[in-house]
């Protein structure tokens, strides 16, 4: 099996040599007897320069891919490779990946150039490149001023900062983020989220980062991965993943969502509810009864009689969140839908009120029929 | 920024006594006062009298006869006094020594493993010396050391510094566990990740982290070993008294303010080793 996999000839085609980490069948199984399975046979291939996000709910598996593509984890089956090379044996300490951990890890009893410095000596770099490279990352993270301070005098951000200049410092192939800006007050997350784009445009180094902030996920990422119980769902660019979303779940888990019963037939489908839309259902899906998605942005009401194309709708709950009004609706199938509008500059007064029949209209190539 | 949060912990800070005092207080529960008095009272007032006599100017240890540094004199002039100090100290560094480095290995191999089968069962093993009643220990130690001396003739000091280190030990290896069980392993994680081979991650992660649990443990097991009686007294061979068993072996003759002076030594010595011992496991968290 390795033996085949070292003599295979080294990537030739364009898309092959842009692959930097490429997992094959992972599998993580923790515990002998009945044991849990944190990864169901995953297979991925991240591409160099990329900056990759890992995005599911806690328990999924995106934290245990993390570990196994660190080393920290040896998968229980399935093949790591990191540009065309087979590394599933090495150790963490022989593979050129870094990670920067949730709670940082910074070393307490060393000073913020010493945390910098480590990587770079276990290598076995020299006195003047150790200290050239580590100016140059306390430059990169804006932290020059601090290059002598103890780790424990540093606030949330500027540990995060060094945490990132540790891990970057040793030019890593692989940059892992686990969760990094999850211990971050809102306004220096949305700092550090930028921060974190801006680095790895300017070191070109594949990120993948994990988190299960969607919002996170979206606003970052070159390409996100959904995962759920162990799986990789979805993989595909934020906008593909948010307008496009193979499953209930991943739908679910991005953004709001309204999910109808439909008949689809060819490319046509037909709400329950009523209303005719063109659809490119996708593969795997066949006839009949599905279910399809409606992002609640993606349609609106009006008060007042249902003309042609409009379902009649009753209007359960209104709620006024700033920028935008979300109106919770009653479908005549007894569906309920929310329909996220707007709001204009000057009271307009063409929203109905609560308890009134109103107007829907869902925009045309808004719906989405799903896998299941 | 940093100021902002300093303004914010002295707010904190002064907000917090009136908390406090709002809260449930043992204090205000009738007879608090008294207790912890006689409390005080009955750990100290035999520790002060003793040091008291030690200054006495006559060879009573009742009646007071005016300050003198005379017992100290003696007992600094005392060959016995001074070949059993040395004995004992000697005794206590290397079974300290000894027993650290057991302890540290074993530490490492009950907190930095996969859990494996039988590791309560190991726990249980390193401490059990602290339950096993210590005559009981003495004489096991007594009747195979016996054998071994038969055996090879060999008299030596060997045979208290194997008893004392491993009774140091579990002392050793408690506050050493503890450490490493609020030293946070992502720190190890994080080294290994960073190219360090494990040995690198040991030496210049874990023991330096490690280092006051280690200091804390020594200093534990030298007290312990410098105060050992009962063990001690079982198993030295002819002519190897330490401080303790020279002042048991006075105790049946007649006895002077020179042992209040020899004790009194040891506790400051003691009480200036448990107070660096919990300074350097206060510290450095």
């Amino acid at each position: 099996m390795n033996a085949l996999h070292s003599t295979a000839a080294p990537p030739s085609s364009a898309a092959e040599r842009e692959t930097a980490i490429e997992a094959r069948g992972i599998t993580k199984i923790f515990g002998a007897a009945n044991g849990f399975m944190a990864l169901d046979n995953v297979s991925v291939a991240i591409r160099r320069n990329e900056f990759f996000t890992l995005l599911g709910p806690s328990g999924c598996g995106k934290t245990t891919l993390l570990r196994v593509i660190a080393g920290f984890e040896p998968p229980t089956m399935g093949v790591l490779s990191l540009n065309g090379r087979d590394i599933s044996q090495l150790p963490p300490n022989k593979r050129p990946v870094n990670t920067v951990f949730q709670n940082y890890a910074l070393f307490p009893h060393m000073s913020v150039a010493n945390n910098i410095a480590f990587g770079l000596e276990m290598l076995g770099k020299s006195k003047s490149e150790i200290k050239d490279t580590v100016t140059e990352m306390l430059k990169l993270v804006q932290m020059e001023h601090l290059r002598s301070r103890r780790t424990s005098e540093l606030s949330g951000g500027q540990q995060q900062r060094v945490a990132l200049a540790r891990a970057l410092a040793p030019k890593p192939e692989v940059l892992l983020l686990d969760e990094p800006l999850s211990a971050l007050d809102l306004k220096l997350r949305k700092e550090m989220q930028i921060e974190l784009k801006r680095l790895q445009h300017e070191t070109g180094i594949t990120f993948i980062f994990v988190t299960h902030d969607q919002e996170e996920a979206l606003t970052m990422s070159d390409r996100i991965a959904v995962m759920s119980a162990g799986k990789i769902l979805q993989v595909g660019s934020p906008r593909e993943i948010y307008a496009k979303p193979a499953e209930r779940f991943v739908a679910n888990f991005i953004g709001e969502s309204n999910f109808l019963n439909a008949t689809l037939a060819g490319d046509s489908v037909t709400l329950d509810a009523g209303g005719r839309f063109t659809v490119t259902p996708p593969e795997g899906v066949a006839d009949g009864e599905v279910s399809v998605l409606v992002r609640p942005e993606h349609a609106s009401v009006r008060a007042g009689e249902p003309g042609a194309g409009e379902l009649a709708v009753t209007v359960e709950t209104i709620v006024y969140s700033g920028d935008a009004t979300t109106l919770h609706l009653k479908l005549a199938t007894g569906e309920t839908f929310k329909a996220k509008q707007p709001n204009a500059p000057a009271e307009a007064g063409v929203l109905p009120a609560e308890g009134d029949s109103a107007a829907l209209t869902i925009a045309p190539g808004a719906v989405t029929v799903l896998k299941d | 920024m940093s100021e902002a949060s300093l303004t914010t912990a002295i707010v904190e800070e002064r907000v917090k006594p009136a908390k406090r005092r709002r809260a449930y207080n043992v204090r205000r529960l009738p007879g608090f006062a008294p207790i912890a008095l006689f409390t005080f009272f009955a750990l100290y007032a035999p520790l002060s009298i003793l040091v008291f006599y030690s200054f006495n100017a006559g060879t009573s240890l009742a009646i007071w006869e005016g300050f003198s540094l005379r017992w100290y004199q003696q007992a600094a002039n005392n060959a016995q006094v001074l070949d059993a100090a040395v004995r004992s100290l000697l005794l206590a560094a290397v079974s300290a020594s000894v027993a650290s480095v057991a302890a540290t290995m074993a530490a490492l191999a009950t907190t930095r493993t996969r859990r494996f089968k039988g590791r309560t069962m190991i726990y249980a093993l390193i401490n059990q010396p602290l339950m096993v009643p210590e005559i009981v220990t003495a004489v096991a130690l007594l009747i195979v050391f016996a054998w071994i001396k038969v055996a090879t003739g060999y008299t030596g000091m060997i045979y208290l510094i194997a008893a004392h280190t491993a009774f140091c030990i579990p002392f050793c290896y408690l506050p050493i566990r503890a450490r490493l069980e609020t030293m946070d392993d992502t720190l190890e994680v994080a080294a290994r990740d960073l190219y360090a081979p494990p040995l690198k991650v040991l030496t210049r992660v874990t023991l330096p982290l490690l280092w006051p649990g280690i200091i804390a443990g020594y200093m534990l097991a030298f007290v312990i070993s410098l105060d050992d009686v009962v063990i001690t007294e079982f198993v030295k061979s002819a002519g190897q008294e330490t401080i303790p068993t020279y002042m048991l072996g006075q105790l049946r003759r007649v006895v002077t303010p020179e042992v209040n002076a020899i004790s009194t030594v040891i506790l400051v010595a003691g009480a200036v080793l448990v107070t660096l011992f919990f300074w350097i496991s206060r510290g450095r968290r």
